[in-house]
């Protein structure tokens, strides 16, 4: 946790030269009643050239996602990968150990019965594909993360109940703690507050 | 078809007009003003609040009950051997298979719930599919015990995997039974995989409306730090939607697998290709029959009527209709090939079957299978009737279960007279098959007690606009 603190600290010192500011600060979290005005402030806030910024709501909401400008996810290509490297191993295991491991002559089937390798090689595809898909969500999210500087805010645990909430991230090259503050008081938030880290 | 375009159409529109109806409903698939608050607390507070209804504690001790019968008959069995049972030549698996294929059957519903009606956009499945899901884990849980402890010596199930060993001898891959142990595991592995990646948004919804520290410790914990980022959503969504798509063929290619351990076999009626799709179905009619049997009683006792209402359960009335009828037909089509055929022991082993020694439990299985539910379930009266759907659904169960123990038995009867035997169960049998009931029951009844039943997040998103929600989205219709 300090590390990170740290880091980010020298971040902002070095990186976008305002260090001086508000060196301990995670972003400005706005708060919103619906998704819709949480999609509209979205939009605003790309248009106005905002970038490390995201959207946080207790469903998916697809505009939201869009409005963030995050390129498709990558899931679809890890998984394929995932699914084509376990067919591949699973059809491979199965050669080896029927025909070089324990070669068994079965009224003379050949060695290599590709056929009867067909179910496991489909089951081994589906196993690492899911299994990619799992672990590659994880780690593409940085999850498991128990501790966030979001969670610091007692209001962020609506974020998962019934509000909808747009955070702005210091580390953006156009954040600026007041010129910021003073955007997020025109997109129509219930709230807006800084988010310690 | 037109209903999916129209979804998929709808989601283009821009933001404000949202608010038009998704498609004309007669039944609001959540009844009464919810919103998403009151929604969470409907759920959430079944597991946060911890009161519980007597009937949960009935239905717990009992599950524990029958699973004691479980522990005690394992126990026995390891000590004594597979002897116990009343397996032999020319009846070798007996129980354990009927069993086995019963309990996986069972477990396919959830599957098909979760994965097949997503990707089909029917979006009634919301309110049904984390406890049928729930229910397949159990399932196959049930179902794996089987094969393992018919294995004479289980310490050494894992001589069925491709190991390195000193005896340098490795699984014979052109067997069924060696698909049947990696279909099994993959059919578990990806279905807790899928449960559990629907689980995490929830858990972080009991975390952060959890009163007491332990549970936000505990949601916490398995929530895994969710926080409802769109990045994350989006991720997550392409996640659901991939795996409900490698789901789908996963059902089929399993409950095929577990068909091809008997059509692989050159015995009179189990040498069939008729075998793998028969199967699916009756996995599919007996895994909506545990669904709808289960709905009943919990939506009562949990006053979930507005989430799971008579609408759903007409519904799973229906698919238990539709694949109903496909059992039935398979049956009708091996009588048929039987007779057209021509083949001296397809047709002797069918007159066999329907009326030699064990006649009694074909015709049990056409009276629990067919001839009851599928005459009572034509009509919406009985559909919506929940004591008479409750008893059709128990009656396929049955049915279902009879319809393994007639392809098993039908091994009494082969090609050559001096290869018959027969095949009585013992109390151990009955004592293991019971017992499974109950460690299924045990597992499901916990799961009420400390999981939401329901998803709370699709649930979210099922809500009208007006009332906070996502307008009737179904999870992964964003997906990008």
């Amino acid at each position: 946790m300090s590390e990170t603190s740290a880091t980010a600290t020298v971040d902002h010192g070095h990186g976008h030269g305002h260090g001086d500011e508000e060196p301990k600060v995670y972003g400005l979290l706005a708060e919103f009643a619906d998704s819709d005005s949480l999609v509209a402030a979205t939009q605003k806030a790309y248009a106005e050239g905002y970038r490390r910024m995201d959207t946080f709501s207790p469903y998916p909401v697809g505009d939201a996602c869009s409005a963030l400008g995050f390129p498709k996810s990558e899931m679809g290509t890890i998984m394929f990968i995932g699914g084509v490297v376990g067919g591949c191993a699973g059809l491979f295991m199965q050669y080896w150990c029927n025909t070089y491991g324990y070669p068994l002559n079965v009224g003379g089937r050949p060695y290599f019965s590709w056929p009867s390798f067909v179910p496991i090689t489909f089951e081994m595809m589906v196993l690492t594909a899911a299994l990619s898909g799992l672990f590659g969500l994880f780690a593409l999210c940085g999850l498991p993360r128990l501790n966030h500087p979001l969670f610091n805010l007692p209001q962020f645990d609506r974020a998962t109940r019934d509000r909808f909430f747009l955070c702005i991230e210091a580390e953006d090259p156009k954040y600026d703690a007041d010129k910021t503050r003073e955007f997020l008081g025109t997109v129509h938030a219930v709230s807006v507050e800084e988010v310690p880290t | 078809m037109a209903t999916a375009e129209d979804t998929l159409v709808h989601n283009r529109r821009p933001p404000g007009m949202h608010d038009l109806p998704l498609e004309p409903e007669m039944h609001p698939l959540v009844r009464n003003k919810h919103d998403l608050v009151s929604v969470g607390d409907a759920i959430g507070n079944v597991v946060l609040a911890g009161k519980h209804p007597k009937a949960w504690w009935v239905g717990f001790l009992a599950g524990l009950a029958l699973l004691q019968i479980l522990a005690i008959s394992v126990l026995y069995l390891f000590y004594m051997g597979t002897g116990i049972w009343g397996i032999n030549v020319p009846v070798a698996w007996g129980f354990a298979i009927i069993n086995f294929v019963w309990w996986i059957g069972i477990g396919h519903a959830g599957t098909l719930i979760s994965a097949v009606l997503l990707l089909m956009h029917q979006k009634w499945r919301t309110s049904i599919n984390r406890f049928s899901e729930a229910m397949t884990i159990f399932a196959v849980m049930c179902a794996g015990i089987f094969p393992l402890i018919h294995m004479g010596r289980p310490w050494f199930f894992y001589w069925l995997y491709p190991f390195p060993n000193v005896a340098g001898v490795f699984p014979q891959f052109r067997s069924p039974l060696a698909w049947d142990v990696f279909a099994v595991t993959t059919y578990f592995t990806v279905s807790l995989v899928f449960w559990y990646i629907g689980l995490v948004p929830d858990l972080a919804a009991l975390r952060d409306q959890a009163a007491k520290r332990w549970q936000k410790i505990v949601y916490g914990v398995l929530a895994l730090g969710w926080r409802g980022s769109g990045i994350h959503w989006q991720r997550y969504e392409k996640v659901y939607l991939i795996l409900g798509g490698l789901s789908t063929p996963l059902v089929l290619s399993v409950h095929t697998v577990v068909s091809f351990d008997f059509a692989v076999a050159i015995v009179p009626l189990w040498h069939a290709t008729i075998f793998p799709p028969f199967f699916v179905a009756g996995a599919i009619y007996s895994g909506f029959a545990m669904v709808v049997a289960l709905a009943i009683p919990v939506r009562k006792w949990y006053g979930l009527e507005d989430f799971i209402s008579d609408h759903h359960l007409d519904i799973c009335g229906k698919v238990m209709l539709a694949t109903g009828f496909l059992v039935t037909y398979g049956y009708f089509s091996e009588f048929w090939m039987a007779w057209y055929s021509h083949s001296l022991y397809e047709w002797g082993t069918t007159l066999e079957r329907m009326f030699g020694p064990y006649g009694w439990s074909y015709w049990c299985l056409i009276f629990f299978n067919c001839a009851f539910p599928l005459t009572l379930l034509w009509f919406r009266r009985f559909r919506t009737n929940m004591i008479w759907l409750e008893l059709i659904c128990i009656s396929a169960l049955i049915g279902m279960w009879f319809e393994r123990y007639v392809i098993v038995v039908t091994l009494t009867r082969d090609q050559v007279p001096s290869s018959w035997g027969r095949y009585s169960p013992t109390i151990w049998d009955y004592a293991t098959m019971i017992g499974s009931l109950g460690l299924f029951l045990t597992l499901f009844f916990l799961f009420l007690r400390y999981l939401p039943m329901i998803s709370i997040t699709e649930m979210r998103e099922l809500l009208p606009k007006k009332q906070g929600g996502g307008g009737g989205h179904s999870i992964m219709e964003n997906a990008p």
